[in-house]
């Protein structure tokens, strides 16, 4: 029987886009999570593609992705009587994530300091671009600027012309949003042995440092700044070919060396030869014994090229066939379209329907990350309307009266 | 006394390699597990004969690339072709809270250790494995690293300027997101077991986590059959948005303008031009409109500073801006340093080198990586003796039959 792995726990999520996907993971894993909106709805229901094109706050399609699961209540913290009831709330909760910027919790006096008095259980994660001190703490950081300041950008794009960037959707908060639930789930479990909460402080820039451990290590090993490359790598000396063009689109491949990349090499020669595309000199070679990321660029360039004839002539599909087949290490460059289409993601029931009642349709979100066993993770329902839950929460739970809540609306706190 | 770490007394049995595995378990070791990473002297493992070599010497124990992901482990070898090392590894299994293994499906089961397997050994293991497209399905035997999964998932058409190929973004970047989901997959599990007593199994394809990163495009595919595609560093809600050269060679600073207000302090900035107040540039959708030009003209002006300056002059004023940094210009970021990204650590044979740490920091207690990362097979003696109780003759004889190879 399946049971849901963070059930017990109740997150607060005062987030903005910057930290929606941090309340999504755990709801995801059973959490009740409380969205926090000011009145009117969250700014993040503003950013499109939009339900059928229609641009409306109901109807994102970047709220309903970061929101599934949760409920939603609606809050003015700015006003008295909306810290008040936060404070109420958070006498209650494990958890509160927020993505505002450093120090504006503190001057509504709703800090950690304050917040962990009134409930020393309590973990808070605060997503900011920076962190919560230090020099560029208070800059401005939206997506392209923790990515161009942790240097992904600078490893990104092509040669000759300017860094890129990610397109679409904006990443660099999706990381600190994941790293946002990795930190509170370690704050959780020291929780577990001491009683204890804490501050988990999170920072946007230093998510693509990470993940750049290989290039901060050449500058700092071999004091070498490595560069984009486009289509290509730099292996050593030798530049190696990535991206390749073939008959419909385009795949990605990469010579490997000795007996990693040896089968897989020997199988494409294999499948040339079929057609009549393998001259006899490729035919030779041992793959077992060259180490193709060692190689000279000399010895590379031949192969290279009639790799690259190759693959020209067969389409995306039949060649990733063959390499799951034959166990060559290549993949195809996939549209969305590819990947909603795609058999194995059908083969193992990836995609999950998520019903949406009030626009008459059930809409197919990417499914579970991980597939557990004991505690699977399962997206509980859409994401929420405009303070759907204040019913529940404020009545409920918190037992205002109506009147109460006719005179807090009034007053623009919910 | 040490301060307490979140994960002290956690005992992770460690079957992986290269990106993926590594990070999710020096994340884990880190934060206070015992991690006991099981490697092979006759199978070294990818990133230990990669550069950058310390020194630019090549080595098994000099490669930048194993030792910034392999931090405050312990290493192991054994040649599992032996049955003597599958027995080690069983009984290592019981040691284990959590085994996890980046192998191609297949691997563990012909070792005897299946989730079945190790679950009979152990009833509440939690046992994780991460592979391309999962241990089920038609495309499960597909062999590979993280660039491939990222072209899959839809990165490589994403990352582009418009006229361009489908640049991609740098190297194994579904690697970086399947970390995330793996972690929180393998605290969730930890947190379920402490309450209940119950493992479990935890099936990672790395195609499936990392579309997760993708959701509103996917969604807009799914309901308006909209494909996205790349448009260089172009943005629906910012103009000016991109990265701007500057002065010196190959350098470069990103500016956002994602209001009126900040339109205003970036006209101010940059001395009020005339063209600023043209009215093709007055609004955002003019902005939108005539994005060419305005990128040109912005970068007229950016081309004389340097990109710090840029920087510093944009944000003082409110304006989002940042330096493309290079890896070099990582080293003297005031910001990385105040926060300590880097720390220091003293390997055995390639001396002091510089490690990133958590993106995180927490209130209570430390997350950097206790020592530096273990020469292949440094902790054969340690694990044999310490942890699984074996006699100096037992461990003699392992040795002299190639076990621990």
């Amino acid at each position: 029987m399946s049971e849901e792995a963070m059930a017990p726990y109740r997150v607060l999520d005062l987030t903005d886009e910057r930290g929606l996907l941090a309340g999504k993971i755990f709801a995801d894993l059973g959490a009740d999570v409380i969205k926090i909106e000011r009145p009117g709805g969250d700014p993040a229901r503003n950013i499109g593609p939009f339900y059928k094109d229609v641009p409306d706050p109901q109807k994102s399609l970047f709220w309903f992705a970061y929101n599934t699961g949760k409920r939603s209540i609606t809050l003015n913290i700015e006003s008295c009587e909306g810290q008040e009831l936060l404070k109420s709330l958070v006498k209650g909760a494990d958890l509160l994530v927020d993505s505002f910027p450093p120090g504006y919790m503190d001057k509504l006096g709703l800090g950690y300091q304050v917040l962990s008095e009134l409930n020393p259980r309590l973990v808070m994660t605060s997503i900011t671009p920076f962190g919560q001190t230090g020099p560029y703490a208070s800059w401005k950081g939206p997506d392209i600027v923790p990515w161009a300041m942790g240097c992904y950008m600078w490893m990104t794009g092509e040669p000759g012309r300017a860094p890129l960037r990610i397109s679409h959707p904006p990443q660099a908060y999706l990381h600190a949003s994941a790293m946002a639930a990795v930190g509170s789930l370690m704050a959780l479990r020291y929780r577990a042995m001491t009683g204890e909460g804490q501050h988990v402080d999170v920072s946007a820039q230093q998510c693509p440092v990470w993940m750049l451990t290989h290039t901060y290590a050449y500058w700092d090993l071999m004091k070498v700044n490595l560069g984009r490359q486009g289509g290509w790598r730099q292996f050593g000396p030798t530049r190696i070919r990535t991206l390749w063009p073939c008959k419909d689109g385009y795949i990605t491949f990469m010579f490997s060396g000795g007996l990693i990349g040896a089968k897989g090499q020997q199988r494409v020669v294999e499948l040339m030869d079929r057609d009549g595309m393998a001259p006899d000199w490729l035919k030779e070679i041992d793959w077992e014994e060259v180490d193709a990321l060692s190689a000279t660029q000399e010895a590379l360039e031949p192969i290279t090229e009639a790799f690259g004839e190759f693959f020209k002539t067969k389409t995306k599909a039949w060649l990733l066939n063959e390499a799951v087949a034959g166990g060559i290490m290549l993949a195809p460059v996939n549209t969305v379209k590819d990947v909603a289409e795609d058999t194995q993601l059908k083969a193992r029931d990836y995609w999950m329907d998520v019903a949406h009642p009030e626009l008459g349709t059930t809409i197919a979100y990417p499914g579970a990350p991980c597939k557990l066993t004991q505690t699977p993770w399962r997206i509980k329902g859409r994401a929420p309307f405009i303070g759907e839950h204040n019913g529940d929460i404020y009545e409920r739970e918190l037992g205002l009266s109506w009147e109460e809540l006719v005179a807090l609306k009034g007053a623009g706190v919910i | 006394m040490e301060e307490k770490r979140p994960l002290d007394g956690v005992k992770i049995l460690d079957f992986t390699a290269t990106v993926l595995g590594p990070t999710v378990t020096r994340y884990l070791a880190d934060h206070g597990a015992t991690v006991v990473r099981v490697e092979s002297m006759t199978h070294p493992e990818t990133t230990r004969i990669a550069t950058p070599y310390a020194g630019g010497i090549s080595g098994l124990n000099r490669s930048g690339y194993f030792a910034t992901y392999n931090s405050g482990k312990l290493s192991l070898t054994l040649n599992m072709r032996k049955l003597k090392a599958l027995e080690i590894a069983k009984r290592l299994v019981e040691w284990a809270d959590v085994v996890i293994e980046s192998f191609v499906p297949g691997v563990m089961d012909r070792w005897g250790l299946s989730y079945d397997e190790v679950s009979e050994i152990k009833p509440d293991i939690i046992m994780a494995s991460t592979c391309l497209q999962g241990q089920t399905g038609p495309h499960s035997a597909h062999r590979g690293y993280g660039q491939m999964p990222s072209a899959m998932a839809g990165w490589f058409e994403l990352t582009g300027w418009p006229d361009g190929e489908p640049v991609g973004p740098y190297s194994a970047y579904s690697d970086w997101i399947d970390w995330n989901y793996l972690l929180i997959s393998i605290l969730a599990a930890l947190d379920y077991r402490s309450r209940t007593g119950k493992g479990q199994y935890i099936d990672q394809s790395q195609l499936e986590s990392a579309m997760h990163f993708l959701s509103p495009a996917i969604l807009d595919y799914n309901i308006n059959m909209h494909v996205t595609t790349r448009m260089g560093n172009r943005d629906s809600y910012a103009a000016p948005h991109g990265a701007y050269r500057c002065r010196g060679e190959d350098r470069w600073c990103v500016i956002a303008v994602t209001s009126d207000e900040e339109w205003h302090a970036f006209c101010q900035v940059i001395g009020n031009p005339d063209w600023t107040k043209e009215r093709k540039f007055a609004t955002l959708m003019a902005r939108k409109e005539n994005e060419d030009e305005l990128d040109r003209l912005v970068e007229e002006w950016t081309i004389n500073l340097s990109p710090e300056q840029v920087m510093n002059l944009m944000q003082t004023a409110g304006v989002p801006a940042g330096v493309v940094e290079t890896a070099e210009d990582l080293f003297r970021d005031p910001q990385l340093e105040h926060r300590g990204h880097f720390v220091v650590l003293d390997h055995t044979e390639m001396g002091p080198h510089s490690v990133g740490t958590a993106v995180f920091k927490l209130s209570k207690c430390p997350n950097s990586p206790k020592f530096a990362a273990p020469l292949l097979g440094e902790h054969n003696e340690y694990v044999l003796k310490e942890l699984l109780g074996m006699s100096d003759e037992e461990i003699a004889d392992l040795m002299a039959e190639g076990v621990l190879e």
